[in-house]
């Protein structure tokens, strides 16, 4: 290809490189980062290597972050990150091809510091993480694609990567690598085969639209957002959902839909995502909006079920890689900052015993059990396989809802009582009450 | 005896992804990610490529805004010594003319110092690399200018730099030519412009990275560099762009399909095609 490759760089320039790290940190996103910063910061001496050219250049999200769990790892992160808006509007939206019902929650507190929540740009998010990291004595390594794991006597002992002298040995690695969690099949501590069924596949663009009209259009005050989940036939009845998220002077519009229905319906995403786009009141928010960019992810869903075994040999799985998202309120980016954090904080306790094997990095599931992160996960472990079977609710109820209101709403000349005996009658004949109570028994049982 | 050199780099837009505003014909560059000159990392292999066969020094530098940091902690990666950011509003603005003044302040400079730290041949800075272009501005001016400025021999268009004799102080290489190679001599110091002939950059080893990554990318401001201020930036800069547009689409050729017919009856209508358009064609030997 070219006569400029592989050729060994030259020795001079390798003198004050470490030959080898405390801890090595697979994949620069929130998990990997958050990890990469916690360990730096104790003084332990971490690489994290990320395939992209800068952390977040491979990154997309929707996307909110929380407050919460966001500063735990990076306290008071809002005065510096780089932001879009606070979200101080969450819509859910029950749409049909032509009508929505529209429940909206509004809160003048989630406008205040510490604030609830934050659209933001991961190009640009992970981007300023990963100079955290930096700025707290981290090795940040981009452009360099992890290829595998070095072992020895059963041990994971570091990596390889696909440079030239590319191993790497550490104490213990981190994997932090993401949805297609290539190396913690590797390391066998994969449970579920990669299956269509287990994810979720999002597409999105963003739209650039002036900082007024989107404050006009959304009823925000200046610098505000809203953040907009939508359910319904728009996803062509397909189990998934839609999103718009208000950014500075962008707003990012998309869908997530499962992937195997998209394989079983013979439909592709953006598709879909264009029949969304000309919904009458999703039309309105976007008009004129001119498009900036668009991308494809892949989302975990397979939930608590799913998830690999988190701990080996010297090695740790974090965020993604390890399938912590919670499919019913889409967070994946929180699960993933705290994930990593609680990793390094597992081996800086093990440092003190100078031990990484298997028993002692089982202190990083314990953690996690006794957090957010799993319990949330246990949670709503049955959700996605109940949201894959019972595809009414992503099609046949928002219609009925909708038809119902409209039957409602509409006023013509049948009598008030004529018209809920006609809409009970509607309902009726759309789902039979035996199913309609089970259907709610089952919400109940998977979703609560 | 070891050759001291410096690369210039241009931070510019990635033209993969740039586009042009119809209305205003100027280039549309908010969003656009930035990246090295391509012409500018074949020049870094080539000073590359010499110090592993004579050992030395590299220094990279460009000038740009601060982000232009990024594209210089690459070229520490790959493997330069040191990277110098020229960065300051006052150089904001600059054509050509004011880019050289400051840039060769800058060689100065680092050839003061390497006479003081002993670093190179003892005679300052040897070779001042540069690639054959921006692809932003497309000028190739600045590598000439330099010479010019700093009182070097030049080689331009370089495709090939194949010795370096450090005892005579000369360099041997090819010039590429639109119709043909030259091969030249030049007396260091010297100012070099490669092509797209040299090798490309190679892929940065690990350990390369790895000392990259916390090597200090130093800025130097306008008060760092012995120079006027008026001859900076867009004060320096006598270069008015009167008029932009974007050249007008090539029109597609138009291509012959004859589903079912020979060559020679296709050869034939695409003779009759060009007798048609006035197009004299004499036949060999005929
Ligand atoms: C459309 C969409 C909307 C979303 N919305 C939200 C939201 O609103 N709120 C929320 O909390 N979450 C949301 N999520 C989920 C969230 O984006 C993820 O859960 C989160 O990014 C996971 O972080 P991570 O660090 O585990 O993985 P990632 O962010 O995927 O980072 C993994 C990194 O590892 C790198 N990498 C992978 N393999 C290798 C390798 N072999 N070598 C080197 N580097 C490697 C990748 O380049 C990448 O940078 C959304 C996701 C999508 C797709």
């Amino acid at each position: 290809m070219n006569s400029g490759k592989n050729k060994p760089a030259p020795a001079g320039a390798a003198e004050s490189a470490p030959a080898r790290f405390d801890v090595i940190v697979v994949g620069g996103g929130p998990a990997g980062l958050a990890a990469t910063f916690t360990l730096a910061r104790a003084g332990v001496s971490v690489a994290c290597l990320e395939r992209g050219s800068w952390s977040g250049s491979k990154n997309m999200m929707g996307g909110v972050i929380y407050s919460h769990p966001t500063s735990r790892v990076f306290p008071q992160f809002w005065r510096e990150a780089p932001l879009e808006r606070h979200v101080t509007r969450r819509d859910m939206w029950f749409a049909t091809t032509d009508s929505a019902i529209k429940a909206s929650f509004e809160s003048a507190d989630f406008g205040v510091e510490p604030y609830n929540s934050f659209t933001v740009y991961r190009a640009r998010f992970d981007k300023w993480l990963a100079a955290q990291a930096t700025a707290a004595g981290a090795w940040m390594i981009t452009e360099t694609l992890v290829e595998d794991l070095l072992r020895e006597d059963g041990r994971v002992a570091g990596i390889r990567s696909g440079r030239p002298q590319g191993d790497l040995e550490a104490d213990v690695v981190i994997i932090a690598e993401g949805v297609n969690s290539f190396l913690t099949e590797r390391a066998g501590l994969a449970s579920c085969p990669p299956q269509a069924a287990n994810v979720a596949l999002a597409v999105k663009e963003v739209l650039a639209l002036p900082k007024e009209k989107i404050e006009d259009r959304f009823d925000l005050e200046p610098g505000a957002g809203a953040a907009i989940e939508i359910i319904g036939e728009i996803t062509g009845g397909l189990p998934g959902t839609g999103f718009i998220y208000t950014n500075r002077d962008t707003i990012s519009i998309g869908v997530g839909v499962l992937l195997n229905s998209l394989v079983d319906n013979v439909t592709e995403a953006y598709t879909i995502l264009d029949k969304f786009k000309q919904q009458p009141q999703l039309r309105r928010l976007i008009q004129g909006a001119s498009p900036r960019e668009y991308s494809a992810h892949l989302i975990p869903e397979g939930g608590y079920r799913c998830m690999p075994q988190l701990y080996g040999d010297g090695v740790l799985v974090a965020g993604d890689a390890a399938g912590m998202v919670n499919p019913i309120n889409s967070e994946g980016a929180n699960l993933a900052l705290l994930s990593g954090q609680m990793a390094a904080e597992t081996v800086l306790a093990c440092r003190q015993q100078g031990r990484f094997d298997r028993a002692a990095l089982a202190l990083y599931q314990r953690r996690l059990e006794r957090s957010v992160v799993i319990q949330d996960l246990k949670k709503y472990e049955n959700a996605t396989p109940f949201l894959a079977s019972h595809p009414q609710l992503f099609g046949l109820y928002p219609e009925l809802m909708a038809a119902l209101a409209r039957e409602f709403l509409t006023v013509d000349n049948l009598s008030k009582a004529n018209k809920e005996k006609l809409l009970l009658k509607l309902f009726r004949s759309q789902v039979p009450a035996r199913r309609l109570l089970k259907d709610l028994y089952d919400a109940w049982r998977s979703l609560t | 005896m070891p050759i001291n050199s410096v690369v210039c780099i241009k931070q510019v837009p990635d033209t993969s992804q740039v586009r042009i505003d119809p209305e205003t014909g100027s280039l549309v560059r908010q969003g656009i990610p930035s990246v090295a000159n391509p012409y500018d990392l074949y020049a870094l292999e080539t000073a590359l490529s010499i110090r592993d066969r004579h050992g030395g020094f590299i220094t990279a530098l460009s000038m740009g805004p601060p982000q232009a940091e990024e594209v210089l902690r690459k070229t520490l990666g790959y493997g330069a010594d040191r990277a110098v950011l020229l960065s300051d509003r006052a150089f904001a603005g600059a054509d050509t003319l004011a880019t050289t003044y400051a840039l060769a302040a800058a060689v100065e400079k680092i050839a003061a110092g390497s006479l003081v730290a002993n670093i190179g041949s003892g005679k300052g800075v040897d070779i001042v690399f540069c690639g054959k272009q921006s692809i932003d501005g497309d000028t190739g001016q600045v590598g000439p200018g330099l010479a010019r400025r700093l009182s070097f021999s030049q080689l331009t268009y370089v495709c090939s730099l194949l010795e370096v004799d450090l005892k005579a102080m000369r360099v041997k290489a090819w010039r590429q030519r639109e119709d043909g190679r030259e091969l030249l001599q030049a007396q260091m110091p010297v100012a070099v412009t490669v092509t797209e002939q040299c090798s490309s950059i190679r892929y940065a080893s690990l350990p390369g990275l790895i000392a990259a990554a916390k090597k200090p990318v130093e800025v130097w401001s306008a008060a760092d560099l012995n120079v006027e201020r008026g001859r900076l930036g867009l004060k320096g800069s006598p270069t008015r762009v009167s008029k932009i547009f974007a050249p007008p689409a090539r029109q597609r050729g138009e291509a012959l399909s004859g589903p079912g017919k020979s060559a020679g009856e296709m050869a034939a209508s695409l003779f009759d095609r060009l007798a048609d358009r006035g197009l004299k064609i004499g036949r060999r030997g005929g």
